[in-house]
């Protein structure tokens, strides 16, 4: 496991030097894979044969390279969240819909990794179509938690999550679109990067809420997330909302100098529902952070206590839309027996999609019918644009702000999914960063008592990705937990 | 009680754009089955849109034609419906915010009498693909997604039109237009355009609106009138009868002549429109705005206009000449080497070219004759070195079949004309001896007999020169010889 615990970057000069090749990193993934896979469920799909062929060609190309023609990812293998389109790959979703679903493209932030040399091992769990805070609606079980089994990962990239946690997974993209980022990497204990909204092209990403989703990095430490957002940053020809805006070097910009950077701590972040100890490790981080020498600075978002709301208008209504596609009719599960056309819609979606697939859709296309769209989605649309404006004022005071991720440690598997309202509300502190496209990270910050992760999100303003991960670099360091799950 | 119709259309245009609305698939017409598709366009999960600026820059010339405000903010929406040739089970459309406004375009009915149409709304939108029932035994239906991401705009008219004809015209019209503008191919048959029409019935007189219905796939100028004609008459019966009209969509059955129920509003589908979030709004600035302007070409009207006004021809003539952009241009280039009557190309052109290309099928933008030939062609009349009967009987046709310059016809074949007086002297007298007849009413009969005799000579001795003897000098030589002999 000596391998598995290197940051991408350790990696890369192991490579470089040739002191390791290919096929040894991919080896020693692959035995970690089968040793935790019965325990985890983290991955979907392995593509153990494809990426040992690609590891042989890399070992041989190796042989022919000079140090410095080695790109940063040359070799390692990396997992991918199953709802990113990996060409020739099966791609499910966590769907039944989706289930022999082979992808015929790869999405942009695949070719960018590809081009750095990257080597794809497999396709992480989720929740269906990303719809869930656990894990636990994927078609194909639920991911386990390997800080402790009986619980989840948090979702919905919680295969992804679970997966870095237990080192097998060097490295993962997954997608956030309240949360789906953040809250599962802090309840694995990893680093979770939600981009600003347009950093990284959403090129062949499924798509669950257009307006929100964005891919990020799941990483084991903040370097390797600065080191992924370097290589799968720019705006993309192929997303129109994907934004022209230079893009710093990230790792470079990681030089630990805070002294001085202004924090904000939202008071609606620390109240009700909050679990005590979850409260207490995110203030010893911020006491950390005045000791050195960032100003902390008590701030208001007063309209954040409408985000889940609006987030659950918002999401739903785009999502219906955006699962229409998944008709029987081209590449989908389609129904054995049907009388008609609309038979064979309803039958398809009914036997292909999970319940809370079904909950979203049905509340998105009631939110957009006739007659509530004014009420519904218009409203959620204004009430959003207040959001934003909340914390475009926090930010003419703060440099970023600092609140948890998730109100408490990971839940029991099966303790939420009977109430959606209370399983909505684990994304509480995550939901506002999407509805104003910012982007924010999560890191790990302590344990509670039963030495369950507790997770610190740090929001910066947008496009401004570098102060985030500066800060969370240092606190990382100050901080220094063994992150290391006993599984 | 005397009815009236309020009519008002809806036409869909493709967009002669090389690609696709949102994506790099090639936009053309009878490609193989599902051969011009990619992931975007297949509606594949986590592709994407982006929007084709050629696209843009056609609708908005379309828009410029058709007197249209440009909105430079618009917004694209998602229309949601599930049907197996539409791949994401919404079409991207313009809803709320169309990118042009305000427009109108004016028609011209048989007795010379213009009438204004106002054009309500424009907007651009996705077409979707094609589905195609099985035949005979075969019970499958196929999806063609080719045709799935072909730009197109819909254009609404007000309810503007009060008769059949206006519709057909007002169809004709905007068609004319597009084409001239080079946006559209104007083949209603291959659906690059197409019509639906909404109408309702009202006592003549009341600026009340009645119900409407609307009738779908109305796809010939003659169907336009042919549906409409139906479906008025349809509802002043309903009404007659002591009935109501219902609102519904019905269908035009051409084989039939008639419309039926489609849907009924009851069945109508709520389309759960909302802004496209893959989309950022679009932006018309200035300077985009002004460079599409620039890249429009003078208009049918004005240009009609200016033929009448500077070539000194006909409104009638005009009209046929403006019906095509490149028959316009090729008018104004002959007359522009023309040293005469500009009337006198429009009239070669109208009443021998055309003809003459269409017997060899080819259209006036392949015509292998030169706008200058045709100027040298009546160069040589006015010269008096052919006559205008070998210059539109034997000239034009050869020119059409070898593309060669007329003199070096005229050469080849032995054309010039005959304007030796001697020489037409001779070839009279041999005329006049076989035709005794003719000579003796010359003789004898009165001026009115003398006339008709002396006609009937010329076209003999037309005859007997293959139409090459000067039909002036005839005149005067005929008379002469007839009282010489
Ligand atoms: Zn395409």
């Amino acid at each position: 496991m000596e391998l598995l615990n290197k940051s991408l970057r350790e990696l890369n000069e192991l490579i470089k030097r040739k002191e390791v090749k290919p096929t040894e990193i991919l080896e020693e993934l692959l035995n970690r894979i089968k040793e935790t896979e019965p325990k985890l469920n983290a991955y979907i799909t392995v593509t153990e044969e494809k990426a040992r062929k690609k590891a042989e060609i890399a070992d041989k190309e190796l042989e022919k390279l000079g140090e410095d023609e080695i790109p940063e990812l040359f070799g390692i293998p990396l997992s991918i969240k199953d709802n990113i389109n990996v060409e020739n790959v099966r791609m499910t979703c966590a769907s039944k819909i989706l289930e022999n679903f082979i992808s015929p493209y790869d999405a942009t932030v695949i070719k960018k990794l590809r081009e750095r040399g990257a080597i794809f091992v497999g396709k992480n769990n989720l929740d269906e179509f990303a719809m869930g805070s656990s894990t636990e609606t994927s078609y194909f079980g639920p991911t386990k938690n390997p800080w402790d089994l009986e619980r989840v990962p948090g979702g919905s990239s919680g295969g992804s999550a679970a997966a870095v946690s237990a080192r097998s997974a060097i490295a993962s993209l997954g997608s956030d679109t309240g949360g789906s980022i953040r809250q599962p990497a802090a309840l694995c204990g990893v680093v979770g990067l939600k981009p600003t909204y347009g950093r990284v092209s959403r090129y062949g990403l499924t798509a669950f809420a257009s307006s929100l989703d964005q891919i990020g990095p799941i990483t084991k430490t903040v370097e390797d997330a600065a080191y992924l957002l370097n290589i799968i940053s720019g705006q993309d020809s192929k997303d129109a909302t994907s934004v022209r805006i230079p893009v710093p070097d990230f790792l470079e910009n990681l030089n630990n100098e805070i002294k001085g950077l202004k924090a904000g701590l939202p008071k609606e972040y620390f109240v009700e529902g909050i679990e005590p100890e979850v409260k207490e490790k995110v203030l010893e981080a911020v006491k950390k952070l005045e000791s050195l020498g960032v100003e902390i600075e008590e701030i208001s978002l007063p309209n954040t206590k409408y985000a889940v709301e609006t987030y659950y208008i918002i999401a739903p209504a785009e999502a219906s839309s955006n699962l229409g596609r998944f008709d029987g009719v081209r590449y989908t599960y389609r129904a054995k027996d049907y009388k008609n056309l609309i038979d064979m819609y309803c039958k398809t979606r009914a036997e292909g999609f999970g319940d809370e697939v079904k909950r979203r859709i049905m509340i998105g296309t009631y939110t957009l019918s006739a007659g509530y769209y004014d009420a519904y989605y218009l409203k959620a649309q204004k009430v959003r644009t207040l959001i934003y404006q909340g914390f475009q004022n926090a930010f003419e005071k703060v440099d970023f702000i600092v609140t948890p991720v998730s109100p408490t440690t990971a839940f029991r598997i099966g303790e939420k999914t009977d109430d959606p309202i209370k399983m909505y509300l684990s994304d509480i502190f995550t939901i506002a960063v999407n509805l104003a496209g910012l982007p924010a990270i999560s890191i790990p910050c302590g344990f509670d008592n039963k030495n369950l992760p507790v997770g610190l999100q740090i929001i910066g303003k947008a496009f401004d990705e570098v102060t985030i991960l500066n800060v969370a670099n240092v606190i990382e360091k100050e901080l220094n937990l063994n992150t290391i799950p006993p599984v | 009680m005397e009815f009236e119709a309020v009519i008002g259309l809806e036409v869909h245009a493709q967009l002669l754009t090389e690609t696709k609305i949102f994506c790099s698939c090639k936009n053309e017409f009878g490609a193989p089955p599902n051969t011009n598709v990619c992931p975007v366009c297949l509606g594949m999960p986590g592709s994407l849109p982006v929007l084709n600026k050629k696209a843009v820059e056609y609708a908005v010339k379309a828009a410029l034609a058709l007197n249209c405000k440009i909105n430079r903010y618009s917004v694209f929406a998602r229309k949601h419906y599930f049907y197996p040739d539409l791949p994401k089970a919404y079409q991207i459309t313009q809803y709320e915010l169309p990118f042009a406004e305000n427009g109108w375009i004016e028609i011209e009915k048989p007795d010379g009498t213009k009438k204004k149409i106002r054009i309500k709304r424009i907007h651009m939108e996705e077409d979707a693909g094609k589905t195609i029932h099985g035949e005979g035994l075969d019970p499958n239906s196929y999806v063609d997604l080719n045709r799935a991401g072909t730009p197109l705009i819909e254009i609404v008219s007000e309810p503007d039109i009060s008769t059949p004809e206006e519709a057909r015209l007002y169809m004709q019209k905007l068609r004319d237009i597009l084409v001239w503008i080079g946006v559209n191919d104007g083949n209603l048959e291959e659906g690059s355009l197409r019509c639906d029409a909404n109408v309702s019935i009202r006592p003549k007189g009341s600026d009340k609106l009645g119900t409407r219905t609307e009738i779908k796939n109305v796809n010939s100028f003659r169907f336009i009138q042919k549906a409409l004609e139906y479906e008025i008459e349809r509802q002043i019966k309903v009404v007659r009868s002591g009935g109501e009209v219902v609102q519904e969509t019905r269908l035009f059955d051409s084989q039939r002549g008639i419309t039926k129920t489609m849907r009924t509003k009851e069945e109508a589908e709520d389309y759960r429109y909302f802004p496209e979030p893959d989309l950022p709004p679009l932006i018309i600035d200035d300077e985009w705005l002004e460079s599409i302007k620039a890249s429009l070409p003078e208009l049918p009207d004005q240009v009609k206009e200016r033929f009448i006004r500077d070539y000194g021809i006909t409104s009638y003539d005009a009209d046929i000449l403006v019906r095509d952009r490149a028959l316009a241009r090729f008018f104004e280039e002959a007359a522009k080497n023309y040293s005469g009557e500009a009337k006198k190309v429009a009239n070669i052109i109208i009443s021998d070219l055309l003809g003459a290309l269409n017997e060899e099928k080819l259209e006036i933008s392949e015509s292998p004759v030169e706008p200058l030939h045709v100027a040298q062609l009546l160069e040589l009349v006015d010269k008096e070195v052919i006559s205008l009967r070998v210059a539109k009987e034997e000239i034009i046709p050869e020119m059409v079949k070898s593309g060669k310059e007329p003199r070096a016809i005229v050469e080849e074949k032995g054309l010039v004309q005959i304007s030796d007086e001697s020489a037409l002297k001779e070839i009279i007298k041999k005329v006049l001896e076989n035709n005794e007849k003719a000579v003796k009413q010359y003789r004898e009969g009165n001026d009115k007999q003398k006339q008709k005799a002396v006609k009937f000579l010329i076209g003999q001795v037309m005859k007997e020169t293959r139409g090459k003897a000067n039909p002036k000098l005839l005149n005067q030589l005929i008379p002469q010889v007839l009282e010489e002999v």
